[in-house]
């Protein structure tokens, strides 16, 4: 019946653009790359041979895509049609971005897991594409078979393994939820209880845990493992077997000989190591102009041919029962061992309460795998985690007695100014004679800076009286400050309370800030030397990590610290010292990150301090000299009272901005371990981000971090107040 | 003034070739990156790389997309367009502003300097809701102009802070004498106190050029033309949902920093005049 009725829509859209003579193009937006990319340009021009209608397509960088998407479609500036995988499927769908495809979707033409994937609430959004779920690949040379059981791979992994040599007999990314998650399953670990709240703290959890534990302690697996790391291991035929995804496949060197196979059985229950199923999907606009064609598009681009290309050129495995039919998909035995492995794979769940769980589970992994956590304890620590992230929602507050309160305020301050005023002596000409000039010198900085950088601040004021839940604002007054300052489900002296952070942002700012200028200031006292030789070298090379980008320099000195292959601990290695680990531990991480931000932020104050230091008239100096004052009294007494009114300005400024420097927490340590070293920045991001879109929550963050550094910048008027005196 | 001597001198060449290699090690990783045929990491401390290839380099520049255009000249001269006129709007808006709050008095004027710096405290990542909706009123969603405004601005309160304590340390008198002169008002800025500021100008620039070319999330979400995006969304591209291509991020990377590198070498010379800004005064 359903199937008639697409056909009856699909036909109805047929005839109406034949009617039109010049029908706008579609517009797809993806963030698909190389042959993916190619396989759906492929697939388009397919579809406009069929209909006649052209598609225009944006290609974008994943990490810009979400926060694209979800700004563009509400202002009617969206695509037509666009591909994401399912997970945030919930959250488009509160922010209604989505048209429901209940109705022209035919159930039959898909996978029935896949079609579940994109059900919320009994209605169906998208068109399932493909599908991404975890294998085994296996490098056949090493493992001519394969296992099928943990006993096989227990028995298999110690003869693989050389770790002296830095040969494994399985690497994969174990730091990681997605990845821990077939283990999870395989041990029969629910992680929903009956009532659809995450449970954490289960025997499943706990022998999951500890059999991944147990590779890594026996060094079967390397520790901190990223997809960097796989797939060199993988491709110098150091690591025999690995976990990962189809789109690992065309990561692998030519000369590696693999098999993809799915992942084994759990002996001690029987069970098989079920992956997670993402399915990426077509979804089609809510504000879409031409829905019957924009519909006709998804759908096309899920079927048929169009699956066919995906299938062959992209790589992808498709959503679609049907392309497995096709000869060619028939003999790929990569897509057909994909599809065999997602077999058993679990559905991820689109709801918000999956979207909570990867936080602390990604703790808790890391709180196993590297720190002294026991397996058995480990599952209270994340539930703690996850009941500290999962915030109710306050109770509505009326706007009413705030919006009276701010109007009584305005109106009394109004006239409080006017009645307490001085008699003024002059007229306003005389005060200030100039006041025309000034006006229209001012004014287009001003106007400008009132709409986009003053407005958008306000609104961010305001946010921070709402509470943000999937597309939904209600005002909850002060309540979103109070958990915060309360610190609300978590005792103050523990990461994630706003007190923790504050002190963790402080120590960062004055460690950096002290770093930056006594490296800066000794450096220049070094070259403003004019017989110093290889002088202008010197300078230039020492300005390079000011010019260069920081996110690109932050992700080199993520690898530079990395536990078993960063050249900071082969450093140590060779000066016959320990190595660390840098990032199971405050101190190390916290310091690592100040590496980074010091090695970024010395030229500025370099700079700065030679500046200032050539204003220094040399004859003071002279004169010190004759009057036999040392170099060190010299110093104290000449260079630094007049270094001071030319460099506080400079460590105010470097003060604010390495109180909010969010690449180089973000970039390097990540928090790590456990958010201990996360600033307040970066801290106001995840809960903007990263933990459901709690906006409100996040610009009430945003109005402490402010209020903090306005506090900041008073005291150090009162600094610079005498030298304005003088 | 005494020479030093030999050794002291030794040593402190030491000193500063240990220090310029800290500073250059980093970057050597982001060169080894792009010039390594494969895209695996080395595990070693060593960072020059063992085999050279200009693969990267010659697939980021020359390459199409998957239309089999060749966007990148376009996008280098997006990023040229957008910084260029940021800078140049930005540097407008901005001596003007700083010199009035430099020269002038009127009403407002240590509350706007106050709100200059306060604008720096707020974390812009919760900026970007507001400014798209504020873009769409205006109309100019998808289009370089409204990028460059949004740009424009946020680097204005810096460049207004550096200019007007730049202006502070200038003498009066010359421009006094040069009203003397007969010289209207305008011509006195336009023709005694901009010159003089120049070291100023050049840093002003460079920032605003900076905040320009490496700012990614606003013109990804801005922009709905790949021929109008900017290098570092271009670079962005190179890391995807599920991998990164480090070979080409590498080689896109350093194409990205060069024209920044050039233009710190050749405003060199101004820019340690030009940062002492407001507080060495005469």
């Amino acid at each position: 019946m359903s199937r008639v009725l697409a056909l009856v829509l699909l036909a109805l859209a047929g005839s109406a653009h034949a009617e039109e003579p010049q029908p706008a193009p579609l517009k797809l937006w993806h963030a698909y790359r190389g042959g993916e990319e190619a396989a759906l340009l492929q697939a388009t021009t397919l579809f406009t041979e069929k209909t006649g209608v052209r598609v225009d397509m944006l290609a974008l960088p994943y990490d810009a895509y979400a926060a694209k998407l979800t700004n563009a479609i509400p202002h009617g500036a969206g695509p037509d049609v666009f591909i994401f995988n399912h997970e945030r499927l919930r959250n488009f769908q509160g922010q209604n971005l989505l048209a429901p495809t209940t109705g022209t979707l035919v159930r039959d033409d898909y996978f029935a897991n896949t079609v579940q994937a994109l059900e919320v609430d009994g209605q169906v959004y998208g068109y399932p594409m493909s599908l991404k779920s975890l294998a085994l690949y296996v490098n056949t040379k090493l493992v001519p078979r394969p296992p099928t059981t943990t006993a096989e791979l227990l028995a298999l992994l110690p003869t693989l393994s050389k770790p002296e040599e830095g040969r494994f007999g399985l690497a994969y990314e174990s730091g990681d939820f997605y990845f821990h998650a077939p283990f999870l399953f395989g041990f029969d670990g629910p992680l929903f209880d009956a009532t659809g709240r995450a449970s954490f703290d289960t025997p499943g959890m706990a022998r999951s845990l500890a059999f991944v534990k147990k590779l890594q302690d026996e060094r079967m697996m390397p520790t901190e493992v990223s997809g960097a790391l796989v797939k060199t291991l993988f491709n110098d035929g150091r690591a025999a077997m690995t976990i990962s995804g189809p789109w690992f496949a065309g990561e692998i060197a030519p000369s590696v000989q693999y098999r993809v196979v799915a992942l084994p059985t759990v002996s001690e229950t029987g069970t098989p190591m079920k992956p997670f199923l993402g399915v990426e999907a077509a979804f089609v606009s809510s504000r879409t102009e031409q829905a019957a064609r924009a519909h006709e598009l998804a759908r096309f681009l899920s079927l048929g041919e169009a699956s066919r290309v995906r299938t062959t050129v992209g790589r992808q495995i498709p959503a679609d029962v049907a392309a497995y039919q096709f000869q060619e998909v028939k003999d790929d035995t990569l897509i057909s061992s994909f599809r065999e492995a997602a077999r058993d794979a679990t559905p991820m769940p689109n709801t918000l309460e999956m979207a909570r769980v990867w936080e602390p589970m990604k703790l808790t992994l890391r709180a196993v795998l590297q720190g002294g956590t026991r397996p058995e304890d480990a599952g209270a620590l994340a539930d703690r985690r996850y009941r500290a992230l999962h915030r109710e929602r306050p109770p509505e507050a009326n706007p009413m007695p705030w919006l009276t309160l701010a109007g009584v305020m305005v109106l009394g301050g109004g006239t409080a100014w006017v009645l307490r005023r001085p008699a003024q002596s002059q007229t306003f000409r005389q005060r200030y004679p100039d006041v025309s000039r000034a006006v229209t010198y001012v004014a287009p900085a001003a106007a400008g800076l009132l709409v986009l950088v003053f407005i958008p601040f306000a609104v961010g004021l305001t946010l921070s009286l709402f509470h943000h839940d999937a597309g939904q604002y209600t005002f909850v007054g002060l309540a979103n400050f109070v958990d915060i300052l309360a610190s609300r489900g978590y005792s103050i002296t523990e990461p994630l309370s706003f007190y923790f952070t504050l002190a963790v942002t402080l120590l960062w700012a004055v460690v950096n800030v002290v770093l930056h200028v006594s490296i800066g200031l000794g450096l220049a006292l070094i070259l403003k030397d004019p017989l110093l030789k290889m002088r202008g070298v010197y300078r230039v090379l020492l300005i390079i990590p000011w010019a260069v980008p920081n996110y690109i320099t932050a992700l080199m000195w993520k690898g530079m610290f990395h536990r078993q292959f960063g050249a900071i601990n082969g450093l140590l290695v060779a000066l016959d010292l320990e190595p660390v680990s840098w990032f199971t531990r405050f101190s190390t991480a916290f310091a690592a990150n100040v590496a980074t931000n010091t090695w970024l932020g010395f030229p500025f104050m370099m700079v700065v301090a030679l500046g200032a230091l050539q204003s220094i008239p040399q004859e003071l100096y002279e004169a010190a000299e004759v009057d036999g004052a040392s170099k060190w009294t010299q110093f104290r007494r000449i260079t630094l009272p007049l270094l001071k009114p030319a460099m506080l300005p400079a460590v105010i400024l470097g003060s604010v901005w390495t109180f909010n420097m969010f690449n180089i927490i973000y970039l390097v340590s990540g928090g790590e371990p456990g958010g201990a070293t996360d600033i307040l920045v970066s801290e106001a991001f995840r809960w903007a981000f990263q933990r459901n879109e709690q906006y409100g929550f996040a610009a009430a963050y945003s109005v402490l971090i402010f209020v903090v550094l306005m506090g900041w910048s008073v005291f150090t008027r009162r600094l610079m107040k005498p030298e304005e005196a003088s | 003034m005494k020479k030093p001597s030999g050794l002291k001198m030794a040593v402190i060449h030491m000193g500063l070739s240990l220090m310029c290699m800290v500073t250059l090690y980093p970057v050597l990783w982001v060169v080894k990156m792009a010039l390594s045929p494969s895209d695996s990491m080395s595990l070693t401390a060593n960072p020059f790389p063992d085999a050279v290839t200009f693969d990267h380099f010659r697939d980021v520049l020359l390459g199409s997309d998957a239309q089999g255009r060749w966007v990148f000249g376009r996008q280098v001269l997006a990023s040229f367009i957008v910084s260029g006129a940021t800078t140049a709007v930005g540097l407008t808006l901005a001596v003007t502003a700083a010199y009035a709050l430099s020269r002038f008095k009127f009403p407002g004027k240590e509350g706007g300097m106050q709100a200059l710096l306060v604008t720096q405290m707020f974390p812009a990542t919760l900026m970007l809701v507001p400014i798209y909706g504020i873009l769409q009123k205006l109309r100019l969603l998808d289009s370089l102009t409204g990028l460059v405004l949004v740009y424009a601005t946020t680097a204005l309160p810096f460049c207004i802070w550096m200019l007007k304590g730049y202006f502070d340390t200038l003498p009066r008198e010359l421009e006094e004498a040069a009203v003397m002169d007969g010289a209207s008002p305008f011509q006195v800025f336009i023709k005694v106190v901009l010159p003089l500021a120049r070291p100023a100008l050049a840093v002003t620039a460079l920032f605003s050029f900076m905040t320009a070319w490496n700012e990614f999330v606003l013109a990804a979400t801005l922009i709905n033309d790949p021929t109008r995006f900017t290098l570092p969304v271009a670079l962005q591209r190179y890391v995807g949902e599920y991998k990164v291509e480090w070979g080409k991020f590498a080689a896109c990377a350093l194409i990205v920093s060069a024209p920044v590198m050039a233009l710190f070498f050749a405003l060199q010379k101004h820019l340690v005049g030009g940062l002492t800004a407001g507080g060495v005064k005469g």
